[in-house]
């Protein structure tokens, strides 16, 4: 492995690991506030897998960076300008409307974006992203399910998500943005080109807005900064909860 | 006694399982129906005070562990609400229960959780106390509930191993790390004995449960066997043992202990704990903002059923 690829590899490593740490955070904030026990159960559910996704991007990032650092450094001792994951995952819980939105715009993406990656010439990339596709299905077919209750359900729940819809539509764009660290993975068979799967992406949740009789947004705005750590005023809140009890006690095992 | 009342003796004498459909005094069906909604709710009230650190837990893996404790233990709310529905109350009439104060749940669930170690004193105590319990309800005289015991205490041992070592990687840590361990373990230890309910002498329900061998063994015994298996993890920790009363006693073969504080347990049995309304208030909050999702559920569903049938006719 080249420096200059073995360095974006683990620049990539790692904003996949931050996505999915984000996202786990998020949904984890639902347990024991669910509409009934069985969401309870699979928020916790969803929540492990990312965390655990999380877990195996970091493992991998350490090994790259060999420098001492473990997973945990990755996640609890960076802050919010360091971070990269996108914009969308570190939006606040929400409502149940707004949760499920976010949920199935993301979960769109990773199942798009993670078949391509399962082939990538990186093996311990492909392993978590092989990996992390059979979740990903059921994951698109929960969040799916519950846009097509709540968007054609009853007026309030109509207009709930159509709410969410809207405001969480500008978050969506720089999912597909492409900078050089991640077109020269692609270049090379590793990375992801995500701004080739922008249209599919359209596609399968304009379908499922559609049918959950939700107007599909027009593109009049858009939110960039994620990839670069130019983020909401949300992260940082969210980080300073998630990383404050291993953060108070330098250098400790947990 | 009528014939049936026999006939229900019977099974209970010879250890036979009383089934949903099977004939059974109104009392027995109250009584079980009673400790069930109570376990079932216990359960999805614990989820509470260790959901309370889900988000600040201090590793990934610990919150991965702790994820799928608190995941498990609505798992069991819900098996268990299932086999009280086959007593003939629905899980909708529990939960109103529940939030009206009408039924109770473990009132360990009242102490508040304050640092990190107190998830792994939950798990290690809390839990290590309801396994106790459990394996003795395994032989419980009511079908359903005997089967959700063996099912629940497969899970219930992993829950308390993970307390265990989360404690004891931080009393093996730094001072302040110690220190956490020693003041969770202090906060919890009394009120895990207290779980086992009052003296047998004073426990109202007991007598008629064990004949009706709903319980298995009385509230001294578990306790004891409790107090037992605690002293050498305590030990093994490194921590101070709460109770400087501890003795090994030879000649009974087990631990003498010092006087549990029954004033405190009722009091915060009473509504006086740190947690009873927020408890309460947490879950009514949830229900509610949950309507507007339930309702949704129910009108678009009725919109498919709808169509459905236009659809055939
Ligand atoms: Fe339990
Ligand atoms: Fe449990
Ligand atoms: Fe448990």
């Amino acid at each position: 492995m080249s420096d200059a690829i073995k360095a974006a590899t683990l620049e990539y490593a790692t904003r996949l690991g931050d996505d999915a740490v984000v996202l786990g955070h998020r949904i984890s904030e639902w347990v024991s506030y669910g509409p009934f026990l069985e969401e309870d159960i699979a928020y916790a559910n969803v929540s492990l897998d990312y965390v655990g996704r999380a877990r195996m991007f970091y493992t991998y990032a350490a090994e790259l960076a060999d420098d001492g650092r473990t997973e945990d450094d990755f996640a609890y001792m960076r802050s919010d300008r360091d971070y990269r994951n996108l914009l969308l995952l570190e939006m606040p819980r929400g409502d149940f409307a707004y949760s499920q939105v976010r949920q199935l715009l993301a979960d769109v993406y990773y199942s798009l974006v993670l078949p391509e990656l399962a082939k990538s010439k990186d093996e311990r990339l492909a392993a978590v992203a092989a990996k992390a596709v059979k979740e990903t299905k059921y994951h698109v077919r929960r969040s799916r399910d519950w846009v097509h209750r709540l968007g054609d359900g009853t007026e309030e729940s109509h207009k709930r998500t159509q709410k969410a819809v809207d405001q969480l539509w500008g978050y969506t764009h720089e999912m597909f943005d492409m900078d050089e660290t991640e077109q020269l993975l692609a270049d090379n068979g590793i990375g992801v080109d995500v701004s080739k799967l922008r249209d599919q992406w359209h596609k399968e949740v304009s379908a499922i807005l559609t049918e959950a009789t939700i107007t599909v947004p027009e593109d009049s705005w858009a939110v960039r900064g994620g990839r670069t750590g130019y983020h909401t005023e949300n992260l940082g809140h969210m980080l300073t909860q998630m990383q404050i009890v291993h953060r108070s006690h330098p250098g400790c095992q947990w | 006694m009528t014939p049936e009342e026999q006939n229900f003796m019977r099974k209970i004498n010879a250890e036979e399982k009383i089934e949903p459909k099977d004939w059974m005094p109104d009392a027995y069906r109250k009584n079980v129906t009673r400790q069930m909604s109570q376990h079932a709710h216990s359960e999805v009230i614990g989820m509470q005070p260790e959901g309370n650190w889900i988000t600040r837990a201090p590793s990934l893996r610990r919150k991965v562990v702790l994820l799928s404790k608190v995941q498990d233990e609505a798992g069991h709310g819900l098996y268990l609400y299932s086999a009280c529905e086959t007593l003939g109350i629905s899980r909708a009439e529990m939960i109103e229960a529940l939030q009206k104060g009408t039924a109770k749940y473990a009132s360990i669930f009242n102490y508040p959780t304050l640092t990190w170690g107190d998830v792994g004193a939950i798990g290690w105590l809390v839990d290590g106390a309801a396994i106790v319990n459990q394996v003795s309800l395994q032989r419980t005289s009511y079908g359903p509930y005997a089967r959700g015991m063996i099912r629940i205490c497969k899970e219930e041992s992993f829950h308390q191993r993970q307390g265990y070592e989360a404690l004891l990687v931080l009393a093996q840590g730094s001072p302040e790390q110690k220190q956490m361990a020693q003041d969770s373990l202090n906060r919890f230890y009394w009120p895990a004995l207290m779980m086992f309910g009052p003296h047998d002498s004073e426990s109202a329900h007991s007598a008629k449960s064990m004949e009706w061998k709903i319980k298995r063994e009385t509230n001294d015994d578990l306790r004891q066997k409790f107090i037992d298996q605690t002293v050498p993890q305590i030990e093994f920790l490194g921590l101070e043992h709460p109770d400087p009363a501890i003795k090994w006693n030879e000649e009974r073969g087990h631990y003498d202990h010092g006087d549990i504080d029954w004033e405190e347990f009722y009091s915060v049995i009473n509504g006086n704990g740190h947690c009873n309304r927020q408890r309460i208030e947490h879950h009514v909050a949830a229900h509610e903002e949950g309507a507007w999702v339930r309702d949704a559920i129910t009108a678009y569903n009725d919109k498919k059923n709808a169509n459905k049938i236009k659809n055939v006719a």
